[in-house]
């Protein structure tokens, strides 16, 4: 069983069943892991160690890989909401968009998708020293981005776009951000911005530092790092430690 | 002395019946009537969002022949209420075709109450004052609040909703859903908080031809109720999805309000996205607030919207509920989760995720051609990727 | 005649705190306390002594503290030393018993018996600080719809004029005269720069605070003081003062010692002269002239500014707010028994009128029923006190709130009910320039902001609770109240639950 790939079709299982098989078959020490036809089944690769591969054809259900430490989880379709609920380790690499609160309470690993999330992605990522969240999206994403973000990095490429809509589609960067930074490519417009947060520009020293992580996300989904990196980028940072000093009356 | 649906509705009192729940709708833009299998299928794919404590269809189109008539399907919590009904109907329209709606034994529905449905129209001109659909809105309203023991779940024309107490695929099982086409469907599986089996709780609801089915809660419902009773309209329900349907048929049939206004009402945009549109948006915008306050739906909610010839999708404004928006060729689909979608259609085109507070209207257009087209968002003609 | 009443309060000095510096005569405006210079001490006349504490603040070192006067009377629930004293002072004097403030009395404080809602699980609570909170409220006459030109789809509704409020509390009405200008301009400038208005009182509008015309009601009331044509085009708004909630029936009373020669310039009386309103308008003895009045007064400003009309809260609240509805009153304000005044006699100050709760709840009620409630906004007054009290207010129907008392005392005042005799020793209800000097305008306008600014976060931290992010679905939304401690009648009137169902 070791070193090979085992596939498992998800047709007709429910999310208990296919978490259970998907279990089984890690434990029994397979590297390499191939969903078939996953239609919504939910919690895939929650809570799993395990560092195995796993690709996923079809469209997994809410919370993908939450709790997770350690699988690399590869989506050949969209994901729904909760991807990478409270990922303390692993990656997941998503070929499609991606719903919700990607990444909400993320305080390890990675998350790569190529194209846009939903509201509130990041919301509340945390980091404590060698564990770094990051997550990078191809996309654009909608309102609330990095909402109340206390460390991680999300890196905002904005290489395509969803269809257009007239009400304003990304609002409340950063509210209440009090740690970690966003990198977002080309210009921000201020009235985007949460109250907590401030935006400059990414100079050069500072670009090569998230280089190597553009250059990681563009392998995946095979974009050209070299047309991506001479953008200008901006940076976008909280202002205080302490956002809410003046709410008090001590 | 009107004996009170709300015993039945919401027997412990509350202060209103709310539900957590799947949605799902299909509009074939052309016209074209379909069988509901696809329907039935994605909904019982989101079977984890519901707890077999009500299902329901709206289907739209399904009486070919009848088009002219009001369809009243009414549910009788017994049996004895019927002939005191139908005497009631008989006096006050031309009743045409009065029969029980087909059903089968089906698992997982117990005890199910009487439904009959019946094709009926105006004897004459309705009372001077009334339009003919105020009129029948009017005495849908008295049936619900007087008729003891009658319910009437929809009174739309060449339209009908199919609901109870059970999960979405008994209840399709039940009403033998799939001897009907239409080329409007919509679907919910309910998970409700506070209600045991009433079938009359079980969503769609309705008023006319609109249907709402309806996720979340409205923490404004105390308010949406009051103001709309002011004009005329019987909460008997006391649940938040009635007042969507009354605020839709206020807005658009009363008012004249097109759907996306009317969703500018529902689900507003913020005071500090109006101050930075362009002056005649935001005149309008402002208005709309300034005139409708009490019809903003806060809290969070999902719905979507069935009219005769149109399907809206619409999240609240800070989209605190799901929707996924999907289109292939003519079919415009709507989903509480994307996955269903993908099911029932693998090669579907463009799917994407509405903003909230953004409609997704899908009409009927007769004639028109809904040409096959890939607008996937990483499709590499659309990347352009060189510096500025 | 030697007067048999026993003083109120009693000065103690700390001698071995007391450095005689002598601040406590300066700022004493009832000359409490004195410097003997033969003997060399200070000494306090207690029988003057309001309860102001501004001595007790002032003092630098903490020496002074006032205490009730310990004089023990028989046990008497019916006899109180109140009653006894009112009886005295009425045989000494032979009229009516004056007093300031609000009532004192423990009429039932509504607000304390009703509670609000948090949402949980199937609804979530919303996070303030973090998500759009709105709390941008429209004062004005709406329409029941909104006309749309069929072509074009343009709007073609023609709306009544509108005045924007960032925040849901405004400035009630305190007369130039029953306060002093620097308090009014404190006031003036904390509206404009919290986006909300102020309110003239019937003491005119005094020239210096024109600037601030677009964040003032003026109020016309049965005196007319200060009604001119520029006076009227100044304000957002014009209040036809019909009662106040402090005394429901009689007019206006400024008590001659208040009348100075700005107050005698502004209101067009003679210096010293006692500024009695009459109680009714002598051009309103029925709801059709209160009509009259109405449009005489928009078409005196030509249809641009909202015409409100302020009532105290009585028996038939709810009959004769339909009334004002119909009559065209574009806002209705409604003056609760707790409300407050500069001079008041006591005895209809405790005895009449009804607390704002009912009144507000029977008030939009009775709108709604008559399918009327869009053609006003409400405005409930009358002892708020808090941002609980705000919000509670606006559950049950309001549209926004007037707060007198509690601005005041975030300006210094300690509610000592000495209003009516000029002499406030914290400068606010006096014209006195030795005491109104004490305001410093800037200042007191950062207080009244910081008030401002400190409820409008609470409120939106227990809207946010609510799981509501805009103030309109708060507003007339009863199910987010429910009362504890109220028999099933007041419930009812209240339109609201027992906690617990």
């Amino acid at each position: 069983m070791e070193g090979s790939s085992v596939r498992i079709d998800a047709t007709g299982l429910d999310y208990r069943a296919l978490g259970t098989r998907l279990k089984e078959v890690l434990k029994g020490g397979a590297e390499q892991v191939e969903l078939y036809n996953v239609c919504g089944q939910r919690y895939i690769g929650a809570g799993i160690q395990e560092k195995a591969r796993v690709d996923i054809y079809g469209t997994p259900g809410n919370d993908l890989g939450s709790f997770m430490g350690g699988l690399r989880l590869h989506v050949h379709g969209n994901a729904q909401d909760g991807c990478g609920n409270t990922l303390d380790g692993g990656e997941l690499v998503i070929y499609g968009h991606a719903g919700d609160i990607v990444g909400y309470a993320m305080r390890g690993g990675k998350i790569f998708i190529r194209g846009s999330v939903g509201y509130r992605a990041a919301i509340h990522m945390k980091e404590y020293k060698e564990k770094r969240p990051v997550i990078v999206i191809g996309g654009t994403a909608q309102p609330f981005l990095g909402e109340y973000m206390a460390g991680g990095t999300v890196i905002l490429l904005r290489l395509t776009s969803r269809k257009e809509s007239h009400r304003c589609s990304q609002g409340f960067i950063g509210t209440g951000m009090h740690g970690g930074v966003i990198y977002i490519r080309g210009q921000v417009e201020k009235w985007h911005l949460g109250k907590e947060v401030a935006a400059v520009p990414v100079d050069d020293p500072e670009k090569e530092g998230i280089a190597s992580l553009i250059r990681e996300f563009c392998a995946h989904f095979g974009y050209d790092a070299e047309m991506v990196l001479p953008h200008p980028f901006t940076r976008i940072y909280p202002r205080f430690l302490r956002p809410y000093g003046r709410l008090y009356a001590y | 002395m009107p004996y009170r649906i709300s015993d039945y509705s919401n027997p412990y009192h509350d202060d209103k019946v709310s539900a957590a729940c799947a949605l799902f709708g299909a509009i074939d833009r052309t016209g074209r009537r379909f069988p509901g299998t696809d329907v039935i299928t994605a909904i019982i794919n989101m079977h984890e969002r519901g707890n077999g404590l009500g299902g329901g269809f709206a289907i739209y189109g399904l009486y070919p022949g009848y088009e002219s008539c009001y369809a009243f399907h009414v549910l009788f919590m017994n049996p004895d209420a019927r002939p005191s009904l139908e005497e009631f109907l008989r006096r006050r329209f031309r009743l045409l075709l009065a029969e029980e709606i087909p059903t089968r034994p089906a698992k997982g529905i117990y005890n199910p109450p009487l439904l009959w449905r019946y094709f009926l129209t105006l004897a004459g001109d309705p009372p001077s004052g009334f339009t003919e659909e105020d009129y029948i809105v009017s005495q849908v309203m008295w049936i619900n609040r007087y008729q003891e023991g009658a319910f009437v779940i929809s009174s739309g024309r060449n339209m009908g909703v199919f609901k109870g107490v059970g999960f979405p695929e008994q209840i399709a099982d039940y009403f033998r859903l799939e001897e009907y086409q239409g080329y409007l469907w919509t679907a919910h599986a309910r998970f409700p908080t506070n209600t045991p089996g009433w079938w009359g709780g079980a969503h769609p609801f309705n008023i006319l031809d609109c249907t709402v089915v309806h996720n979340g809660e409205l923490s404004s419902y105390g308010i949406n109720r009051r103001y709309l009773e002011m004009f005329g309209y019987g909460c008997t329900m006391e649940t938040d999805t009635e007042v969507l349907a009354y605020a839709i048929d206020l807005l658009v049939r009363r008012h004249g309000l097109s759907l996306e206004l009317a969703a500018t009402v529902l689900a507003s945009p913020l005071w500090s996205e109006i101050e930075m549109e362009e002056p005649e948006a935001k005149r309008l915008h402002t208005l709309l607030r300034q005139v409708y306050p009490s019809l903003l739906m806060n809290g969070p909610f999902a719905i979507i919207v069935g009219r005769s010839g149109e399907m809206m999708g619409l999240t609240d404004r800070i989209r605190l509920r799901p929707m996924t928006a999907a289109t292939h060729g003519p079919m415009l689909y709507l989903s509480s989760e994307e996955a269903a979608i993908h099911l029932v259609c693998p090669e579907v085109e463009n799917t994407w995720i509405p903003l909230g507070g953004e409609p997704v209207v899908g009409r009927v257009t007769p004639g028109a051609s809904f040409p096959s087209c890939v607008e996937t968002e990483w499709a590499p003609t659309l990347l352009e990727v060189s510096p500025q | 005649m030697k007067s048999y009443a026993v003083p109120r309060f009693r000065v103690e000095r700390d001698a071995s705190r007391c450095i005689q510096c002598q601040v406590c005569v300066r700022q004493c405006g009832f000359s409490v306390h004195s410097y003997d210079p033969t003997e060399e001490g200070l000494y306090s006349r207690e029988a003057d002594c309001v309860g102001c504490h501004r001595c007790v603040i002032f003092c630098p070192t903490g020496a002074l503290t006032v205490t009730e006067i310990p004089l023990a009377y028989r046990q008497n629930a019916n006899w109180r030393p109140e009653v006894i004293q009112d009886i005295i002072k009425q045989a000494e004097t032979g009229g009516m018993l004056l007093t300031g403030m609000g009532s004192d009395k423990p009429h039932p404080i509504y607000w304390d018996h009703l509670l609000l809602n948090a949402s949980q699980v199937t609804n979530p609570s919303i996070d303030p600080l973090r998500e759009p909170m709105e709390l941008c409220t429209y004062l004005g006459a709406k329409p029941d719809r909104v006309e749309l030109d069929p072509q074009t789809g343009v709007p073609t509704t023609r709306m009544p004029p509108q005045v924007p409020l960032e925040v849901p509390v405004l400035f009630s009405a305190m007369s130039f005269g029953s306060i002093s200008l620097n308090v009014q301009k404190s006031l003036a400038r904390a509206a404009a720069e919290s986006g909300t208005l102020f309110n003239t009182g019937e003491g005119g509008l005094h020239a210096d605070l024109y600037p601030y015309g677009n964040h003032a009601i003026v109020q016309v009331a049965s005196g007319r003081f200060g009604v001119h044509p520029s006076y009227l085009e100044a304000g957002r708004v014009i209040e036809i003062k019909i009662g106040q909630g402090a005394k429901p029936g009689i007019g206006g009373h400024l008590p001659g010692e208040k009348v100075s020669e700005e107050v005698a310039v502004t209101r067009m009386i003679p210096v010293g002269t006692d500024a009695l309103s009459p109680a009714p308008h002598h051009d309103i003895y029925s709801i059709e002239d209160l009509r009259q009045l109405i449009y005489a007064l928009k078409e005196a400003t030509n249809y641009a500014k909202p015409v409100a009309v302020k009532i105290a809260a009585v028996h038939n609240s709810a009959a004769i707010a339909s009334g004002m509805a119909r009559a065209g009153a574009d806002i209705i304000a409604l003056d609760g028994v707790r409300g407050a005044t500069g001079a008041a006699p006591k005895t209809i100050r405790d005895n009449v009128g009804i607390p704002i709760e009912l009144a507000l709840a029977a008030v939009d009620t009775r709108l709604r029923q008559e399918g009327i409630r869009n053609c006003v906004s409400l405005i409930a007054a009358g002892g708020i006190r808090s941002s609980a009290d705000v919000l509670k207010a606006i559950a049950l129907g309001a549209d926004a709130v007037y707060i007198a008392t509690a601005a005041l005392v975030a300006l210094g005042c300690r509610v000592c009910q000495m209003c009516y005799t000029g002499r406030c020793s914290w400068g606010i209800a006096t014209q006195d320039p030795y005491l109104t000097k004490r305001i410093n305008w800037e200042i007191g306008a950062e207080r009244l902001k910081n008030l401002l600014r400190s409820w409008a976060i609470e409120i939106k931290e227990m809207l946010g609770g609510m799981g509501i992010n805009a103030l309109e679905s708060l507003r007339g939304n009863r199910l987010h109240l429910r009362a504890v401690g109220l028999t099933d009648r007041e419930m009812q009137i209240l339109g609201v639950r027992p906690a617990g169902e």
